[in-house]
């Protein structure tokens, strides 16, 4: 079995020059020239949000912070860090008043269903601010949530652009470090901050040096779950994260569309976004 | 084989728009032309770009002056030759990925991309028909082999072209990036250095590499063109991510000498591949 830390590492210089590539061409293509990121003071927004004032320029990205009265007050501050750092634009815009008739109906106990309203509000704010800014939503999310679905359908995972979506939470510490984020950023432990107290890999029920070394030999060796099994990964962690790739294939793609006719979206008419640019 | 100047041509291109590549082309050969070149490569699917999907159908060309794409192409090959790769229909309506050589307004060679990724990330073999023929060709300044990305990743290919006479081996592609733990360049990169300098080492002779640069949606083309002497020498190379011309002056002289201090080609013999593989065909020994 290989060293899954070493086989983790990457290169953070072409991790970053190809990413900012990606995000300049990109942004280009569809027709914009600025974009717009949720930061939240977490480490994937702080790092989207420097990867695209390197990639666009600082004047043409706007954060926006989007608090909600239950949102640690020092996410606030490492958020205003973040932007300070990176140069760009900013607005706050909470969503406590917004949240409170949507979040009166549903029990205190309910985290899921609070959680989603607040990440869905996120992304109206962040899509009207697209509109009025006339930037491109880049979103936030890396490999790891993506496959383990740890994301709100419509909610936080909503974006126009993706840089960090192949990159590991452990590989986007990496970055994160290379480039020079604050030290308080990359040490927090990762949330969130749905509700007070959230952390992720509480709420996951492992750590992300663990799970990230566990989807590497699933997803990019292409390993059985016996073989991770017979690696040293417990059993019963294997299902359970076996079960939940598979469980939220669904948060990965398109909704399904019925096939009815010859040519049909998403199975016959086939084409990328960059068509024509 | 005479002495002569290359130019690799490691352009970006927009996606399905065959004007606009076509205008890029005409540019990057007055380009070369100024630098001396001889010869321009274009790298695969230079007219249209790669991920062509369902449009593959719209931006399909046919390689004569009746198709107005090349009528122009084929003027700008007055003066120096050219190799650029497109769409192909052919009279059946099949679609190929093709690659030219055109010279003094005439086409010189035309190769269909044999071997068609269909795994992974690739989908060439759901849109495009394949190829089936490796042949070296003679220009104007000696005979050559044209290769289509993954055409060598397949050994058999060059090894046909080394033996039908090719001394320089044009391999063009359009390749996405993959692969971040390669130590300072792509993984994916560092394949095709160690692939096209085993080439150039195995068989002395030239090897002429020229990838792409620029994105399609998430996919990043590196570049990093690439001419490798017969002796197994970084002639030129380009750089990683962005657009360049790669001029490399090509030396017959150079694979006298690489061939006389190793005669591979001299001592190859062919006759026991035949045998082998009529064994492992189940066919008659020739």
């Amino acid at each position: 079995m290989k060293d899954l830390s070493a086989a983790l590492e990457i290169d953070t210089a072409l991790a970053r020059r190809i990413l900012t590539g990606f995000l300049r061409s990109e942004t280009k293509r569809a027709g914009f020239s600025r974009g717009v990121v949720g930061v939240s003071g977490g480490i994937d927004s702080a790092l989207t949000c420097f990867l695209a004032a390197e990639a666009l320029g600082p004047k043409n990205v706007l954060a926006v912070r989007i608090p909600h009265a239950g949102s640690s007050p020092d996410s606030f501050d490492d958020a205003a860090e973040v932007i300070r750092l990176c140069g760009v634009r900013q607005v706050s815009f909470p969503i406590t008043d917004a949240a409170a008739p949507l979040l009166a109906s549903i029990p205190a106990s309910d985290r899921v269903r609070r959680g989603n309203i607040l990440a869905r509000l996120r992304m109206i704010v962040l899509y009207d601010q697209s509109a009025a800014f006339e930037g491109l939503v880049l979103g936030t999310g890396n490999k790891t949530e993506i496959l383990l679905g740890y994301t709100t359908l419509f909610g936080d995972s909503a974006c126009a652009l993706n840089p960090l979506g192949d990159l590991y939470k452990t590989q986007v510490r990496q970055l994160a470090a290379a480039v020079g984020l604050p030290a308080p950023i990359l040490a927090k432990p990762p949330s969130a901050d749905l509700w007070p107290g959230q952390t992720d890999e509480g709420e996951l029920g492992v750590t992300f040096a663990e799970v990230d070394r566990l989807l590497f030999l699933l997803v990019d060796e292409r390993q059985s779950a016996e073989a991770c099994i017979e690696a040293g990964f417990k059993r019963s962690m294997v299902r359970k994260i076996v079960a939940r790739i598979r469980r939220n294939q669904f948060k990965r793609m398109p909704p399904v569309v019925a096939k009815l006719s010859q040519r049909t979206v998403g199975y016959d008419f086939l084409y990328l976004r960059d068509e024509g640019t | 084989m005479k002495p002569f100047r290359l130019a690799l041509a490691q352009i970006d291109t927009r996606l399905g728009d065959v004007a606009a590549n076509l205008d890029t082309h005409l540019e990057t050969i007055t380009r070369a032309r100024r630098r001396g070149a001889d010869l321009v490569v274009f790298p695969e699917l230079s007219l249209t770009g790669y991920m062509l999907q369902d449009v593959a159908d719209e931006v399909a060309l046919t390689p004569n002056a009746a198709d107005p794409v090349f009528r122009r192409l084929l003027a700008a090959s007055r003066g120096v030759d050219l190799v650029v790769s497109f769409v192909e229909r052919d009279p059946r309506h099949s679609l190929f990925i093709s690659a030219a050589y055109l010279s003094d307004g005439e086409l010189v060679h035309l190769h269909r991309k044999v071997y068609l990724p269909t795994y992974g990330l690739f989908q060439d073999g759901r849109f495009f028909d394949r190829g089936r023929s490796f042949r070296a060709f003679d220009t104007r300044f000696g005979r050559f082999g044209l290769l289509i990305c993954e055409d060598f990743w397949h050994v058999s290919a060059p090894y046909a072209l080394w033996l039908d006479g090719a001394e320089l081996l044009m391999l063009v592609s359009a390749s996405p990036g993959r692969g971040l733990n390669g130590g300072g360049r792509l993984e994916s990169a560092r394949w095709i250095e160690n692939i096209t300098q085993t080439y150039a080492s195995l068989f002395t002779v030239y090897v002429a590499q020229n990838n792409r640069v620029g994105f399609e949606d998430g996919l990043c083309y590196w570049g990093g063109a690439t001419v490798i002497g017969p002796d197994g020498e970084h002639l030129a190379q380009g750089p990683d991510f962005e657009e360049a011309l790669v001029v490399a002056d090509i030396d017959p002289e150079r694979i006298r000498r690489a061939r006389l201090a190793l005669p591979l080609l001299r001592d190859e013999q062919p006759a026991l591949l035949q045998r082998a593989l009529a064994r492992l065909l189940g066919e008659p020994p020739p």
